[in-house]
């Protein structure tokens, strides 16, 4: 411990030399507003739009109801093929209830499945915090009705719902919206599309390690 | 081939035993590829390197496809965004007021981790940040099988050279971003800061795959082609048994927010989240310049960062943490602040702007140095103009590599144009080019070994004298014929390559004739020639002004 306090005063102590010639207490100069709407002419056509240029499966639900929303999750999944899926805890019971009903294995992670039971698992499904229309971004901020992180990962396919008025124009917006769940500790995932990899020859590969496959949700009226 | 087992117990269906390897590894035993022989710091100087990278051509095609792919497409993005040049300002004032308050903003951040319930330990240079990791490591993976790390992708810890301290300690730290993996596997350095194995094709790849992967962990499939979608769904299952059985996570951070104590990191594949997730114990190499002020700062540079990088609108994963949360992954979680020579940057008023430089590549992608010759010729695991500033700061001007890096440049501006965080790259390598010079002058010993390097300032010396009285320089011109007019004549409008030592100047460049006459000549007897081009010329655009 005395040595990393050392380390500390070292490392400070040379920054603060270096620094000798900067005045402490200069004004900022950065001209930047925060948290500005991005002009558009429909945010939410936007989004739809964003996010399916990134490979992803798009459906626009008009009708926000939880049994629009139930009847579209069993759609969605039996046009993936997908025949089991986790569920986080807080999931909307009517969603959960759609499911099962459709004859597609809910598996309930309560209490919190083992990585090697969420590797053998088709699909998750679950809700979202954010979407940036302007960047075509779901952010997760792994609530109850998201589930913890690994939820979202593991398994192949993630088909997500995002409701209308969770939708902002672009990354300052949403930045804004994000404000609460960091206060409150809790980790933050912003997903643009399904895992993809440009290493080999600059050439974009849908699928590496994340969900392959990735089905939107847009559920609402703004 | 392969040979002793470290690991006892594995069953035949089980995962496989991590496996002492000599194959292609120097005739060593190994737990992972071993890189190139020898230091990145004894590279040597760049025109050299240079000259052995561009008798590579499958490299060079291989650079040329991608690099002007990805310009374009980064064009494209950048030209969406009707604000860019604003956020490019902010991200520029945003960066600065850290740099330049560094110590205050440091203080704030480790405060912040602390708070959220994250170790914070500090490192002067790359051998107390590796003690630091492994010790945390070993202590961790003491009643463990596998003693082995996965890695998220991080320039911070190839800097420090963390793999090879950990290997040193016998424990495998396994690269999981495709490229490093690709380079990893092929015994091969980075040559690019955010696609590392872009100097390799889809057939060089397959073929790496095929050869090493069995050595490590499990085998490429026996017919795997080289489409780029199968070459990657063969590192998805190679590396998936990595991550199933991970205790310990090694990353670095886009960003560290000092005001919430967030980490951030952005990548693609996924590969990033499955180590941020799924270990038990999370540890972060941080150099100490990746501060942001506020969570909300993080709106320009999540704008600025994916678009200048990878050109996309957004790179597909974000994470961002702050500190270990009940129920969802790790919750022994540590950051390293790594110094390393980053002060040594800091003092310099003019170079400290590189501390600015979110690590997104678009100057390498623009560099048409960086595009003919590669990565590798910087002998450094920066390239392209950023690492030709940033090296020699880092690092100092003793090794002959670092003392030719300023000059890997045609100073052409393209990378000043393209920094997301307006760093004047064009002109620190000016600057750097300058500190070089200086610190040449002062070291005998460079001095004595670098005589043709010397050349230059001496004739500039005698040339600023020539140039600075009206009369020497009358005089040193003699009459109405210039010297190269009469000894030269007029074969040829430019100068080929000259002899030693004028070879170190011509080498490189066309020098352009020396005309028959002075212009002072010229000026003066201008009015004896009616028919001089320039005086037809004058009058003509009198004529046109009325």
């Amino acid at each position: 411990m005395s040595e990393n306090s050392s380390a500390r005063d070292a490392v400070l102590g040379r920054i603060r030399e270096a620094l000798a010639d900067v005045p402490a207490d200069e004004p900022k100069t950065s001209q930047w507003t925060y948290g500005r709407p991005t002009a558009m002419p429909d945010v939410l056509d936007r989004f739809v739009e964003r996010v399916a240029d990134y490979e992803a499966t798009v459906v626009r639900l008009h009708d926000g109801s939880d049994d629009a929303i139930g009847r579209a999750l069993v759609e969605g999944l039996a046009t993936i093929g997908v025949h089991d899926v986790v569920v986080p805890p807080g999931l909307p019971q009517p969603w959960r209830q759609a499911i099962a009903d459709a004859g597609v294995e809910v598996v309930d992670d309560d209490p919190p499945l083992s990585r090697e039971r969420l590797n053998a698992i088709g699909g998750v499904v679950t809700a979202a915090r954010v979407g940036a229309a302007e960047s075509g971004t779901i952010m997760l901020d792994h609530a109850a009705d998201q589930g913890r992180r690994a939820l979202t990962l593991v398994p192949d396919v993630h088909v997500c719902v995002v409701r209308a008025d969770q939708v902002v124009s672009d990354v300052p917006e949403a930045v804004e919206r994000l404000q609460d769940s960091v206060a409150q500790r809790r980790p933050i995932t912003w997903v643009s599309g399904p895992s993809a990899t440009s290493d080999i020859e600059l050439k974009r590969v849908e699928g590496v390690h994340g969900p392959r496959t990735l089905y939107v949700i847009v559920a609402g009226r703004p | 081939m392969t040979d002793t087992q470290t690991t006892p117990d594995a069953s035949p269906t089980g995962p496989r035993p991590l496996k002492l390897v000599t194959q292609n590894n120097h005739g060593r035993a190994r737990l992972t590829p071993a890189p190139p022989e020898g230091e990145l710091i004894d590279s040597p100087p760049f025109p050299e390197a240079a000259r052995r990278e561009l008798g590579l051509p499958v490299q060079r095609t291989n650079l040329r496809h991608a690099m002007t792919a990805i310009r374009t497409k980064r064009a494209d993005v950048v030209a969406e965004l009707d604000n860019w040049e604003d956020l490019r300002a902010a991200g520029a004032a945003i960066k600065d007021d850290v740099v330049r308050h560094l110590d205050r903003y440091l203080v704030q951040l480790e405060e912040s981790l602390t708070r959220a319930g994250t170790v914070v330990h500090w490192a002067r240079d790359a051998a107390e940040a590796n003690r630091i990791v492994v010790d945390l490591v070993k202590e961790r993976l003491v009643d463990e099988p596998y003693q082995e790390v996965v890695k998220v992708k991080s320039m911070a810890t190839q800097e420090i050279e963390l793999n090879e301290a950990l290997e040193d300690a016998g424990v495998a730290a396994w690269e999981t971003d495709l490229a490093e993996l690709i380079a990893q596997l092929g015994h091969d350095r980075p040559s690019h800061i955010l696609v590392p194995a872009i100097h390799r094709n889809r057939g060089e790849v397959r073929e790496i795959f095929t050869t090493e992967m069995g050595n490590y962990g499990k085998p490429a499939p026996a017919d795997l082609d080289s489409q780029p979608v199968n070459l990657a769904n063969a590192s998805r299952e190679h590396l998936r048994e990595k991550f199933m059985r991970a205790h310990v996570a090694i990353s670095g951070a886009n960003f560290a927010v000092a005001d919430s104590g967030t980490l951030c990191v952005v990548e693609s594949e996924g590969n990033g989240r499955m180590c941020l997730t799924l270990a038990d114990t999370l540890i972060s190499v941080v150099g100490i310049e990746k501060v942001v002020p506020t969570f909300a700062d993080l709106e320009v540079f999540l704008q600025l960062l994916p678009r200048s990088s990878t050109a996309e609108r957004m790179n597909p994963y974000t994470s961002l943490w702050t500190g270990p949360t009940d129920g969802d992954g790790p919750q022994d979680m540590h950051v390293v602040l790594v110094d390393n020579g980053r002060t040594n940057v800091l003092a310099d008023p003019v170079g400290r702007d590189a501390l600015r430089c979110i690590r997104c590549s678009a100057c390498l992608n623009v560099c048409p140095v960086y595009e003919k010759v590669g990565g590798h010729a910087y002998g450094s695991v920066y390239p392209g103009p950023i690492g030709a500033v940033l090296t020699p700061q880092l690092r100092g001007t003793a090794s002959s590599v670092d003392r030719s890096l300023p000059f890997a440049s045609s100073l052409c501006g393209a990378c000043n144009e393209v920094c997301p965080v307006k760093i004047p790259l064009a002109e620190l390598l000016v600057h750097m080019r300058h500190k070089v010079v200086e610190s040449k002058k002062a070291d005998p010993l460079v001095s004595a070994k670098g005589l043709g390097l010397h050349a230059e300032p001496a004739l500039m010396k005698s040339a600023s004298w020539l140039f600075s009285d009206g009369r020497r320089w009358s005089a040193a011109l003699g009459a109405e014929a210039t010297v190269g007019g009469k000894v030269l004549g007029r074969v040829t409008d430019h100068f080929g390559p000259l002899p030693w030592p004028l070879s170190k100047w011509t080498n490189a460049r066309d020098v352009p004739m020396v005309p028959d006459e002075t212009f002072r000549h010229w000026f003066e007897h201008r009015g004896d020639r009616p028919d001089a081009k320039g005086r037809e010329h004058l009058a003509s655009e009198e004529g046109d002004a009325r």
